[in-house]
């Protein structure tokens, strides 16, 4: 109520010059958006930070001292497939390791929450048909925009200056070179999303267009990394995320990378302006084409596949690519020199078993799991958005079960996790060139840890709808678990708490079924109370 | 004549609101049933319990002389709903999204569903997104309209028409009766309900507080006298029924109770009479009573949908 009722009286306070009409209401907006952002903006900063933060202490841990630090950097860097995962290792020191191993990962944390909150107070604003009411008042052309790439820089300049800070004990230029790299990734995925999000009419699309740009900028600094120790390929430098690692924190910090940083963001913010300073509001510069005047869709099921099957092709395609571009590492995997007990210790524990490729295997085989767990999560998701937009209202109106409503979006929601990893097996043998059967059967194995956070997801929405969101923080946890767990030495007790700590670590280990069978019973369960709760309540509205 | 829908002592709260109080509600078979009252006094919850969507905490409810909560699945197939505010997947077409609604009932007469299309002067090519309220509200009134049922539930469904496609909806209704459907209307159009409907019931806060044909309703309510009389007028202010009674020199203009207007002109004709204007109560001062009544008794309870 404060924000809109702050939002006349700041609007009326302005200037007459062109510039500061273009702009007006900012200032309200940008309150408007951070009293709408204030739970989820402090979180997404605590994580983004608390990654970071947590690093030194755990690597002090399993690298105590400087030779064993030297050999883990040496035995890292002559690894291509490691360098694909985490990049080059730069310095030995624990303020250099730390930003070798977490420093890409909290970038693209960062990108990933300025593009939810760009969108968020553009797009999804239009889409609403809220932006209108705003756009009625005295707010400018330009102010949304502006308040939304303000509302993503006060999130990287928190989470920039809360490492800078907490990393100062390791030395405060490379502490400050950490910050302003991981909060100048954000930014500029901010402005990556605000020109995305002039392009598409759906906020959705603005999303998975802008996380295709961090994913394609993802697979091409590993791919310049794995063929180089130096970070200098052209394929590193030609994605954002090299070039935060071209910034080198902790190892004679390289300031003029910032340069070329600040001249991107300045080039996307400009794009974003132009496009947005030359269009109506809720319209887009990708036209939308006419319709078919007779529909074919006649039932729930053909519904929840014509609004998900787009997802789930955008999901398979890319499983295929990753998966093949990560067997194709793997080979790599084998280049590691001698045998480094600690390096072979925290791959064995990442990824179990015997050999370095299956190692290797392993671990990539786990992350794609983990990262399947967002895909069923978001599937199970349509149906809770199907119901709070109303859109499910006029379907359960019409002569169907809610079961059957349901069924529909789970069975694209648990088959496409077949689909993805059954396709993504299929990727890493072609790149890897053989094993066909045991990639595959390594993939499908996952498939009972992700099947429980899909079941909790349906728990959530049939049982308990108004916390249906939560699933995503438990989704986070369980990939931060994962993620970062091994490397952190994290107790056993922490690790169970993910389901996909359970599971056999494929290829190269044996093959357990107890964990996978109740894994499995439990979705089945989780499922069914979910259902049994979806049929019970009301149907919001 | 059978029941299309009866509601009797109907309570559902929401947390600590309660949208409905004991609300009872008779629709005949055949018959276009007006569903009135201010906005936040329960009928949509009332509309979305007897579609199976909300479960009712207490009371009795019957569609079609089955429950609809358990039967929900199979009374659909005979009842066709038009939301008051419709919501569309962006991505798919009108005329995708009349045929599926179509489907997901009884199915869709096909001659019918195209003489719609264009009376409404709808493009059914266009996507979701980019319809206005109004051809949103369409969208979903073909598919209503041009469905094979029994029962159409209308919720405020012409929000956002202009008067030309209101006059066709009219039309559209009037041909839904003709054809021995039951319509159950929400709506605040007054004029519309006055057309339309056979019988109506006027809720708030979530009870019913008259229900029956219009002329009847009628018979509770009041009638505005004006009158120019010979000599001076004597005793009007002490007659039963009498209500806010002017008099400027040998004009008067009252409001008497209808049933006591017996009373009323006889004292006037004693007087004489030079001219004399009566006006039967609309359909907006009997509702109008009501909502006046909920703002005088401090209207606490507001409730959404």
């Amino acid at each position: 109520m404060t924000a809109h009722a702050s939002l006349a009286t700041t609007a009326f306070g302005t200037s007459e010059s062109a510039t500061a009409r273009q702009l007006a209401g900012t200032a309200a907006l940008l309150r408007l958006a951070l009293r709408r952002d204030r739970v989820m903006m402090p979180v997404w900063i605590l994580l983004v930070a608390g990654l970071v933060l947590t690093m030194p202490g755990s690597l002090e841990s399993v690298y105590g001292t400087a030779a064993e630090r030297a050999d883990a950097m040496e035995s890292m860097n002559s690894n291509s497939s490691m360098r694909a995962m985490y990049g080059p290792v730069f310095g030995d020191s624990i303020g250099a390791l730390s930003a070798w191993r977490i420093g890409g990962y909290a970038g693209v944390l960062a990108a990933v929450m300025s593009l939810v909150i760009v969108v968020r107070h553009t797009r999804e604003e239009e889409e609403s048909g809220r932006q209108e009411m705003l756009s009625a008042s005295m707010v400018g052309r330009r102010a949304p925009l502006t308040a939304a790439l303000l509302a993503a820089f006060v999130a990287n300049a928190g989470a920039g200056l809360l490492i800078t800070a907490g990393m100062a004990g390791q030395g405060a230029s490379g502490a400050l070179a950490l910050g302003l790299g991981i909060a100048g990734t954000g930014m500029l995925f901010a402005t990556t999303a605000a020109i995305a999000a002039q392009l598409t009419e759906s906020a959705r699309l603005a999303k998975g267009l802008t996380a295709a740009v961090l994913g394609a900028a993802f697979v091409l600094r590993a791919a310049g990394d794995a063929g180089s120790a130096e970070g200098s390929s052209a394929a590193t430098w030609l994605s954002p995320l090299g070039w935060q690692e071209n910034l080198r924190a902790f190892a004679g910090e390289r300031w003029w990378v910032l340069a070329l940083v600040a001249a991107a963001l300045v080039a996307q913010g400009v794009v974003a302006y132009g496009l947005a300073g030359r269009r109506d509001v809720g319209m887009s510069f990708l036209p939308t084409r006419p319709g078919p005047a007779r529909g074919r869709i006649g039932t729930a099921g053909a519904l929840a596949w014509r609004l998900q099957r787009g997802a789930v092709f955008g999901w398979t395609a890319g499983f295929l690519l990753a998966g093949m571009v990560f067997g194709q590492m793997a080979s790599g995997a084998a280049d590691i020199v001698g045998d480094n007990e600690s390096t072979r210790d925290i791959i064995e524990r990442m990824g179990g078993g015997s050999g370095l490729t299956n190692a290797f295997l392993a671990t990539m085989t786990g992350l794609f799991g983990m990262v399947a767990g967002l895909y069923v999560a978001s599937s199970v998701l349509r149906l809770h958005g199907e119901e709070t937009s109303q859109r499910a209202e006029p379907v359960l109106a019409g002569a169907v079960g809610r079961l059957r409503w349901a069924a529909g979006h789970l069975v694209i929601a648990f088959g496409g996790t077949v689909l993805l990893m059954a396709v993504c097996g299929a990727g890493m043998a072609i790149g890897h060139g053989g094993e066909a059967g045991a990639l595959l059967g390594a993939c499908l194995a996952r498939l009972p840890a992700i099947w429980v956070l899909g079941g909790l997801a349906v728990l959530l929405v049939g049982a308990y709808p108004r916390g249906a969101v939560a699933v995503w923080a438990v989704v986070g946890v369980c990939l931060a678990i994962g993620w970062i767990g091994p490397a952190l030495d994290l107790p056993q007790a922490v690790m169970n708490l993910s389901p996909f700590s359970h599971l056999p670590k494929l290829p190269g280990a044996e093959v357990s079924w107890p964990p996978l069978i109740t894994l499995t019973l439990v979705a089945v369960v989780l499922v069914a109370g979910g259902l049994a709760g979806l049929r019970r309540r009301d149907v919001i509205g | 004549m059978t029941k299309a829908i009866t509601v009797s002592g109907l309570h559902k709260s929401f947390g600590r609101t309660h949208a409905l109080a004991g609300l009872d509600l008779d629709v005949e078979a055949g018959e276009v049933h007006g569903f009135l009252g201010p906005n936040g006094s329960g009928k949509s919850t009332t509309i979305r319990v007897l579609l199976g969507l909300l479960r009712a905490d207490s009371g009795a409810a019957q569609l079609l002389g089955r429950d609809p909560w358990h039967d929900a699945v199979a009374l659909h197939r005979r009842v066709a709903y038009v939301p008051g505010d419709v919501t569309l997947w962006r991505n798919l077409s009108g005329g995708e999204v009349i045929d599926l609604y179509g489907k997901l009932r009884g199915g869709l007469d096909r001659a019918r569903r195209d003489d719609l299309v264009e009376r409404f002067e709808l493009d059914p090519t266009k996507k979701g997104r980019t319809y206005s309220k109004g051809n949103r509200q369409k969208v979903a009134l073909v598919a209503a309209f041009a469905s094979d049922v029994d029962l159409l539930i209308l919720d405020e469904p012409t929000s956002g028409l202009d008067p030309l496609m209101e006059e066709v909806f009219q039309r559209c209704v009037t041909e839904e009766r003709e054809r021995g459907r039951t319509v159950l209307l929400s709506s605040h159009l007054l004029s519309e309900v006055e057309t339309l409907c056979d019988r109506v019931s006027i809720i708030r806060k979530g009870v019913t507080v008259e229900s029956g044909s219009l002329a009847e309703l009628r018979h509770l309510t009041r009638t505005s006298v004006t009158a120019e009389l010979a000599g001076p007028p004597n005793g009007l202010a002490h007659l039963p029924g009498v209500h806010d009674l002017a008099v400027e020199d040998r004009r008067v203009r009252l409001q008497v109770d209808t049933d006591k207007l017996d009373g009323v002109l006889r004292s006037l004709t004693e007087a004489g009479i030079r001219s004399l204007t009566s006006t039967p109560p609309t359909l907006e001062e009997l509702f109008l009573r009501h909502y006046q009544d909920a703002a005088e008794n401090g209207d606490e309870t507001v409730v959404a949908r």
